[in-house]
């Protein structure tokens, strides 16, 4: 199954792909800052994923990406 | 030699235009410039241009800029309070290094003013066509005919250096009518294929290109004007034009444009019927402005004088060029009044008569 | 389920929209429309003064940077010299509808071939949230302290609604972009239009209701739910002319 990625270093933090995911599995992380200074977003639970690319619809930053390459 | 046609010179200027390969052009209706649109509006669809009535002075530079950005030779026309509208514009047009022609046909001003002749937009041409650091080439015809050829020139300039130019007319040049030769006989291809720069769609074969103004980092933006004021340099060193009359012997002599140079030459004339060495210069550009040819034409006289329908713009910039070395005298109507050749004479016998 | 990737119609810069800002969501849309269409190297892309005036950085379409409120007229220049290439505006609120009022109403009525996408997120975002033509009654912003006194500062301009009388209109619609389903929606009005443009059949604006967390003073997530609860009872979705014109 095709999983969600957030590119650390794009991600600004917003949130918007929190309020998208019907897994309710996308939440911003309050660990690791990134480059610019943002808590990202993460997926908590890869296995719970179904690739729907609902969070990606709504990052104004072209930070998810959903399967291809970037998930190998 | 191509046959001669009597015409106005808006209508000389429009027609040139189409020659020099003009594909678009874009206007607003005002006295005393309204023949270029009306002549245009006929002439444009018969050879597969476009004529297009803007809502505004704004509204027509700017779709002269979006043209220009094509790559397609293009031009707007209007008159002195249009062109004021205009400034936001070139300046923008300046500040992305796009080439465009831009007519003047001078009237009365400040304000509403008058819709008779005038050459009161001198400072606003050659020292302030919009903000910002930047110059245009300014072209001053004195005849229909130099009406039309100064068209041709003006297009290559602004291709060759990617700048605007501007043609400064009158009302009297725009309406009067003379005898004009098109040495362009056939209409001059013009196309976007020399100008790589052009945002006419990258087709995959070319990064995307970017027409631009903006640059908020001041050390690239001080950079970028750096650059184009070199180009300025080469321009200053390579084009200012100017006529040059009877100068030799002359004990005085008269700077004049456009024209205000046409009476100021016969008034000339008639001085040194009468014994008054006097020589007269004319400067063709305006910017550039023709520094060492006044310089020259002024090295053995004693007084100069400056002719022009205004209260006095150009004759800072003579008294720059031969360095203050001699007394600059001024005549001027303004308003709409065009000054007599016997108002120029006696002016010149004023200074010629007590050396 | 396909993969989601970046639309190659947009560069790889990283846009310096604020977080949360939905200008981002609204430039990927363009872009996959682009894409979709495979007109990326037929399209030429005009952004006014605004916060969208740096997109040249992150269309990878050729695009031309224009004065505040000039881009349909210079849209115009651009489409009357290559009248078979894609030509589209990306203009804001303050822009569009304030200070370029008589070029967006001009263009629309001469039936331009142009696409314009309308950002309207009721305020001059770049220079720090003062009152737009399209700030709500009561609307706090920077020049509005006490809140938009129609009474002093009139009413918002409802711009689909006054461009959609114009004979010279194909396409206004408006749309959001505050969840899944209105982001989809809003794509599909965006390749309407430039359907539109690609039969000739006359001008669109896609009008696309938007955030503005940092100077509504919001969350990114509470902004949204302000364009669902004041914007859209205001400015309410939908389409209010289609139509070929030509």
């Amino acid at each position: 199954m095709a999983k969600m990625k957030v590119d650390f270093d794009r991600c600004k933090g917003c949130g918007l792909c929190t309020t998208a995911c019907p897994k309710k599995i996308v939440e911003l992380q309050t660990e690791k800052l990134n480059s610019k200074g943002y808590y990202t977003a993460v997926c908590i639970d890869d296995e719970k994923c179904i690739g729907c690319a609902l969070c990606a619809i709504m990052c104004p930053d072209c930070a998810i990406t959903v399967g291809g390459e970037a998930n190998g | 030699m191509a046959e001669k046609t009597l015409m106005k010179g808006n209508e000389a200027l429009a027609e040139a235009a189409i020659r020099s390969g003009c594909k678009c052009f874009f206007g607003y209706p005002i006295t005393p410039q309204t023949e270029i649109s009306a002549y245009l509006s006929k002439r444009m669809p018969k050879v597969g241009g476009t004529f297009l009535q803007a809502e505004s002075e704004v509204a027509a530079i700017n779709m002269v800029y979006g043209c220009a950005s094509s790559g397609i030779r293009c031009m707007t026309s209007s008159s002195s309070p249009g062109i004021s509208l205009k400034t936001e514009g070139i300046s923008y047009i300046a500040g992305a290094d796009l080439p465009c022609v831009i007519i003047n046909v001078q009237r009365g001003g400040p304000g509403l003013g008058g819709i008779q002749p005038s050459q009161s937009d001198y400072w606003q041409v050659t020292h302030a066509l919009g903000h910002g650091d930047f110059h245009a080439l300014v072209y001053a015809p004195a005849s229909v005919q130099e009406m039309a050829d100064y068209v041709s020139k003006a297009f290559d300039m602004a291709d060759k250096y990617r700048m605007p130019a501007v043609i400064l007319a009158d009302g009297l040049l725009g309406q009067m009518m003379e005898p004009v030769c098109f040495p362009d006989t056939e209409i001059k291809m013009s196309d976007a294929s020399n100008k790589p720069w052009a945002t006419n769609g990258h087709g995959h074969k070319r990064p995307h290109n970017i027409v631009n103004s903006l640059y908020l980092k001041p050390d690239q933006l001080e950079d970028i004007v750096r650059d184009r004021f070199e180009r300025y340099e080469e321009v200053k060193a390579n084009h200012s034009e100017a006529v040059v009359d009877y100068c030799d012997d002359a004990d005085v002599v008269v700077v004049a444009y456009g024209s205000t140079a046409r009476l100021a030459k016969s008034a000339v004339e008639q001085a040194r019927k009468q014994g008054i060495k006097v020589g007269i210069v004319r400067p063709v550009t305006l910017w550039p402005f023709p520094v060492q040819q006044i310089k020259d034409a002024c090295k053995n006289a004693k007084k100069v004088l400056v002719v022009e329908m205004s209260m006095g713009q150009m004759i800072d910039d003579v008294k720059l060029a031969i360095e203050c070395s001699k007394p600059v005298h001024f005549y001027g109507r303004t308003g709409g009044v065009i000054p007599k050749p016997a108002e120029i004479l006696a002016e010149i016998k004023k200074l010629g008569g007590n050396l | 389920m396909p993969d989601f990737k970046k639309p190659h119609a947009l560069t790889d810069a990283v846009m310096h929209y604020c977080p949360g800002c939905t200008h981002g969501i609204v430039h990927r849309l363009v872009a996959e429309v682009l894409d979709e269409m495979d007109i990326e190297g037929d399209a030429i892309g005009v952004c006014p003064v605004g916060c969208s005036v740096m997109a040249y950085d992150y269309f990878n379409c050729d695009v031309i940077e224009a004065a505040h409120g000039r881009a349909p007229a210079v849209a115009t220049g651009v489409k009357r010299a290559n009248p078979d290439k894609f030509v589209f505006t990306y203009q804001g609120d303050g822009d569009l509808a304030a200070i370029g009022t008589a070029e967006i109403v001009h263009a629309a009525t001469r039936g331009e071939n142009i696409t314009v996408i309308f950002i309207n997120n009721t305020t001059y975002g770049m220079t720090g949230g003062q009152m737009a033509p399209t700030t709500l009654p009561g609307q706090i912003t920077q020049t509005t302290p006490y809140g938009r006194n129609p009474d002093v500062e009139g009413f918002p301009v409802r711009v689909c609604e006054m461009l959609s009388q114009l004979s010279g209109v194909a396409l206004a619609q408006r749309v959001t972009v505050i969840d899944p389903k209105s982001v989809n929606e809003a794509k599909k009005a965006i390749r309407k239009g430039f359907e539109f443009q690609k039969n000739k059949q006359g001008f669109s604006i896609i009008e696309v209701l938007s955030t503005c967390p940092t100077n509504w003073g919001m969350t990114p997530i509470e902004a949204l739910q302000r364009v669902k609860d004041e914007m859209i009872p205001y400015y309410p979705l939908g389409v209010y002319k289609e139509g070929a014109i030509r």
